[in-house]
Parts: structure tokens; C-alpha cells; sequence
């Protein structure tokens, strides 16, 4: 799966990181990095995640699932 | 049939059978497609872009793809809806020509257009001798390809990495060598890193943060050459204070180059600062007349801004490329009055040495800087910049939860030193010059730039007499 996270946006509460450790990760105290195309195996993860930003910074694809290439 | 009717008329008809070309099929290209549809264009949308792949993100490259956490082709970006557009990728726009209204491929294709998007956004600068910069070893980073490559080279260990550069990119990737135990010396022919985008004061914060994470750091010197052994991959740097250094990867980290050339001859106002264009993206030509049919997003783009005197800004910020894609989406299929300007305030961030920059308006737009949060000891801070007593921007060291503080602020112009937010006051809270380096002088390139009044940054043309 594809997903972004703004930076701009993200305040580094670090709330996704509890809900998807293997996607999301804090290098030291605010700087958050991740995985932008998770394993699908991830999806409820990452969607609970984004769902529990407060800030609303995590965008996830919404043609997922959508046969590859197909993809216009 | 009145003319407002028809009008109405015209634009319902473009929206449905129009044909809109979008050269750059990046961040930018990708938003503005994904705009447009949302905005209810049926007509026929083409993307091209010269890369092969469909569009990705490039913030990763730096920080998470060269830390080898995850491949490069891991960066693909996310999907909104769909775009229903013909992608022309591996090929390169070449010409625009704006009387037969076509974009004129590398292939010879030519691709009509009644409305085009340039989003062709920016190229590293390559190392300036080409011999060198040929060497095994040497590299840029734009592209998926080039952090491929840095990142496999990252990954052989090397005994020592010369980072050739101290803005953003630059320091991100001293950081990351840091991170992964290899060894870096970072050059900066100016007095610090990161002083074209934050100035002088916050660069020295900056070059102490890279010294104590062990970063070989060298200000005010300059690569004068790298040597390469008889296989042809780099050994040697000579620097421009006499010394040598043994290196065998180079990331040559010196700003970008506008993707503009393939805009010679078209008349339209395209420079080394990119594509004039006004605030609502459409591009002007040559004599600084707007455009009915070309418009301009992203990195490429070079425009007005009402906070900073009117002056063009070129940016090179994530958040530009998407807000600016929307605002020309949907000016391209909209009529006056309900055109909409690109107000953005410009925000970046940057995480490097652990710590989280960010900051929001133009930094290098003012002249002093007052500290007003935190503790520099602990590079956990808020401090605000101004000019001629408004507060004009903001960088925060790990406090970016106050950037919005900072932001509204800004927006309204607010007198400077700005009054704190009342908690976590720093002991001393006096103004001081913020020292960016005067026009002119070489150093890390800023990623924003104010680039003056003139919409054509090239002379204008004058008709001769009598014409
Ligand atoms: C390594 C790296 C790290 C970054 N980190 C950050 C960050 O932390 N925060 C931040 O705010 N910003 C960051 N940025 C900047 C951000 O990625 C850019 O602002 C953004 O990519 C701009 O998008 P764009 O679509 O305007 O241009 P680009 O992404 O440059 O896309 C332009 C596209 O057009 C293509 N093209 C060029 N010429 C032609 C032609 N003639 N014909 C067809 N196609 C053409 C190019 O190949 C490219 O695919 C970073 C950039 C890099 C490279
Ligand atoms: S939950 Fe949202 S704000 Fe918090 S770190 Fe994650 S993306 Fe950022």
C-alpha cells in the first residue's frame, strides 16, 4: 500500500508509531520517518494510525487495491 | 445569448472536451491531474515526464531510503482518485510551441494542448568538471535512481564519504552517514552549514550540532578537484585551503538547476529561477505579459507573494508543489473572479541528527532573529525572524508543535520580537543580525529565493522602432 505523511502538518505525537511500529518511527524526540508503500499485510495498522493522528497527516491511497498498471 | 452566458458556455465546454497537457509527472503533475478531475475536468488530460516511473516522493530519498530502512522503490506516491490520463513516461518534452499550442516530445511526437501545466521541477547540479564527476563513486541525489545508487554505496562501507554542500540535502546526508557509523567530512564554502536558508546564527547552531555528532565539518572552503585511482573511481579530494582528504564516495550536494530549457524559444518568461508566473500559476512571457493558456506549479515555478513585498519566490518545498498544483488545477478551469491565489505561507521540514527543523515564511526575508523558546544548549527551540519590525518567519529546533503559533503571526504581520507564547522563555530574549550571507556571496543554496520585482528575470525584449 502507498500512503504520505505531511511533515509539514505532523506535530510528532507520535501516536501512529504506537499503533504501527514496523511503518512509523520517531528519530529522536519529533522527527518522524516511515515506510511511504507499507506491506499490505499493514493496512488495519496504518489505518488505525491515521485515524488516531490528531493533526490528520496521514494519507493513505485510495485506488489501493486497484489492479497495478490499471492504475491511470 | 449575453456574453456572460456565453462565457459560462465556453467553460463548460472546455471542461467536458478540453485538452489539458502536463509536462513534469512528479508531485506536482501528479497533484494537479488529481485537482483537476476534482474539479470536474472530463476533457482529455496527457501526463509526460521524462522518468520511467510513475510519480514518487522525494523527502524519503535523504532520510529513510539511504539509512537502507527501505528500497528506493518503496517511495511511490499515494493515489487520491483516479486521473484517467495517458501517461507518456521515459520521454522527455523537448519544445513548446504556444502559437500551434504543442509540446513536442523526444521522440517527435507532438502533443496538442489547449491548456498546459509546466511541472517539470528542478535537476541536481551536477559537479562542475565533467571528467570528475564522472568518476565511479561521485553522485547527486534528485532522483530514485541516484539514491539507489548512493544508498548501495552507503552500503559497502566506505571508508570516508565527502559530502560537497551544507544545505539541507547536504546535512541530511552527513547525518545519515553518521547514523550508519561511517565516517563524513561535510564542505561549505560559506561560514556554516544551512546558512542560505536559515542564516548565520541558526548555521552556527547547526555546525555545532554536526561537530558533536562527529561530522568532519569544513566551512568557508571549497573542493578544488577530486582525484580518482586507475580504475576510475574517486580517492582524493583536494580542497581549496591546501589539504587533501581520502575519500572513495562523493556526494556532490550543491543546489538544483531549473528544468527550463526545453522552454527556449517558446516567449514565455522561463530563467535559472524557473517560470515567472503570477499568483494564480499562469505564466507570464517574455515582457512580463500573463498567459490565457500556460500555467506553472512546483519547484519550477517563481511567483509574487503578497507577505514578502510583492517580490517572486522560488521554492523548493514539498508543501508548494501540492498547494501550488491545486491552485493552478483549478485556475485552469475556472474564469475570473473565481481564480484563486497561491497564498501559502512556505513551510519546510528537515530531520537530520536526530533533531526536527522546521520552519514556516522566508527566513532569509529578514534581518534579525530573536530567540523565543527553549534552549539552544538542548537544540530544542522557537525562534522568529524579522524585518524593519514585522515578524516575517520562524525555525524551530524540535518545537514544532508551535510552529502554528509562529504561522499566524506571520500571516498578519505582527510587530517583531513577537510576544512568546508565554511558556518555556529562554533566559535571554534580545534581537541579533541574523547574518545570511549578502546576494552574491557562494554558499549553500537556500531553497527559498527571493528573486525580486521583475516577472521576466531576462531582459525584456523591445520591439524595434517603426514595428
Ligand atoms: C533528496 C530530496 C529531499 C527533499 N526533502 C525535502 C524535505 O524534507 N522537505 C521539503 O519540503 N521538501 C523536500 N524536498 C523537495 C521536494 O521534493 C520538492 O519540492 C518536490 O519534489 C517538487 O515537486 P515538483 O513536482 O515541482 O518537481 P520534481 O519533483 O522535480 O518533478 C519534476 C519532474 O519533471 C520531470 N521533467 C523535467 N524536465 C522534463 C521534461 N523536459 N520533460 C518531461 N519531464 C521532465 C523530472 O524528471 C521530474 O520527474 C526534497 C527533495 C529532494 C530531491
Ligand atoms: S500521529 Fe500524526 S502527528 Fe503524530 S507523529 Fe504520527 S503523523 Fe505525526
Amino acid at each position: 500500500m502507498r500512503i504520505v505523511v505531511d511533515l509539514n502538518r505532523c506535530q510528532g505525537y507520535a501516536q501512529c508509531v504506537y499503533l504501527a511500529h514496523e511503518v512509523f518511527r520517531l528519530t529522536g524526540t519529533e522527527a518522524l520517518t516511515y515506510d511511504p508503500n507499507p506491506d499490505d499485510a499493514r493496512r488495519l495498522q496504518v489505518e488505525r494510525a491515521a485515524a488516531a493522528c490528531p493533526v490528520q497527516a496521514i494519507m493513505i491511497d485510495r485506488l489501493d487495491g486497484a489492479e497495478r498498471g490499471a492504475r491511470s | 445569448m449575453t456574453l456572460v452566458a456565453t462565457l459560462a458556455e465556453l467553460v463548460s465546454d472546455f471542461r467536458a472536451n478540453g485538452r489539458i497537457v502536463i509536462v513534469g509527472a512528479s508531485l506536482a503533475g501528479l497533484r494537479a491531474a488529481e485537482a483537476l478531475r476534482e474539479e470536474g475536468f472530463s476533457g482529455s488530460l496527457t501526463i509526460i515526464g521524462d522518468e520511467p516511473y510513475e510519480p514518487y516522493d522525494r523527502p524519503p530519498l535523504s532520510k529513510q531510503v539511504l539509512k537502507g530502512w527501505m528500497p528506493a522503490e518503496h517511495t511511490l506516491l499515494p493515489r487520491f482518485r483516479e486521473v484517467d490520463a495517458q501517461w507518456r513516461l521515459g520521454v522527455a518534452a523537448t519544445g513548446l510551441d504556444r502559437v500551434a499550442r504543442q509540446v513536442r516530445l523526444a521522440d517527435g511526437d507532438q502533443i496538442p494542448y489547449h491548456r498546459l501545466l509546466i511541472a517539470t521541477g528542478t535537476r541536481a547540479r551536477p559537479w562542475p568538471n565533467p571528467a570528475e564527476a564522472a568518476l565511479e563513486g561521485v553522485f547527486a541525489l534528485r532522483s530514485r535512481d541516484d539514491a539507489a545508487r548512493l544508498q548501495q554505496a552507503l552500503a559497502t562501507r566506505p571508508s570516508r564519504v565527502l559530502v560537497i554542500g551544507g544545505g539541507f540535502i547536504g546535512s541530511e546526508v552527513a547525518s545519515v552517514c553518521r547514523e550508519l557509523d561511517i565516517p563524513v567530512t561535510l564542505t561549505e564554502r560559506g561560514p556554516a552549514p544551512l546558512v542560505g536558508a536559515l542564516g548565520g546564527v541558526i548555521g552556527e547552531i547547526a555546525a555545532q550540532m554536526q561537530r558533536d555528532h562527529g561530522v568532519d565539518l569544513r566551512c568557508g572552503v571549497s573542493v578544488s578537484s577530486l582525484e580518482g585511482d586507475a580504475a576510475g573511481h574517486v580517492r582524493r579530494a583536494r580542497l581549496s585551503d591546501g589539504t587533501t582528504i581520502e575519500v572513495d564516495v562523493v556526494l556532490a550536494a550543491l543546489g538544483s538547476i531549473r528544468n527550463v530549457e526545453w522552454l527556449q524559444g517558446s516567449g514565455l518568461a522561463a530563467g535559472p529561477w524557473g517560470v515567472g508566473c503570477d499568483a494564480g500559476g499562469r505564466a507570464f512571457d517574455i515582457n512580463g505579459v500573463v498567459t490565457d493558456s500556460v500555467y506553472v506549479a512546483g519547484d519550477v515555478a517563481r511567483m509574487p507573494h503578497v507577505l514578502y513585498e510583492y517580490q517572486f519566490l522560488a521554492m523548493e518545498h514539498w508543501d508548494n508543489a501540492v498547494f501550488g498544483a491545486e491552485v493552478a488545477a483549478h485556475n485552469m478551469v475556472n474564469l475570473e473572479p473565481h481564480y484563486r491565489p497561491h497564498l501559502l505561507l512556505p513551510g519546510f521540514w528537515s530531520g537530520q541528527f536526530g533533531v526536527n527543523i522546521k520552519s514556516v515564511g522566508v527566513p532569509p526575508f529578514g534581518d534579525e532573529i530573536i530567540f523565543t523558546q527553549g534552549s539552544v544548549k538542548d537544540r530544542s527551540f522557537a525562534a522568529a525572524y524579522g524585518r524593519r519590525g514585522r515578524i516575517v518567519a520562524a525555525v524551530t529546533f524540535d518545537h514544532g508543535k508551535w510552529l502554528e503559533y509562529y504561522a499566524r503571526l506571520i500571516e498578519q504581520s505582527a510587530p517583531f520580537p513577537p510576544p512568546p507564547p508565554g511558556w518555556d522563555r529562554p533566559d535571554i530574549m534580545k534581537p541579533v543580525p541574523a547574518e545570511f550571507p549578502a546576494p552574491g556571496v557562494p554558499t549553500a543554496i537556500p531553497d527559498v529565493v527571493l528573486t525580486g520585482h521583475d516577472p521576466n528575470e531576462r531582459r525584456a525584449e523591445f520591439r524595434p522602432r517603426g514595428h
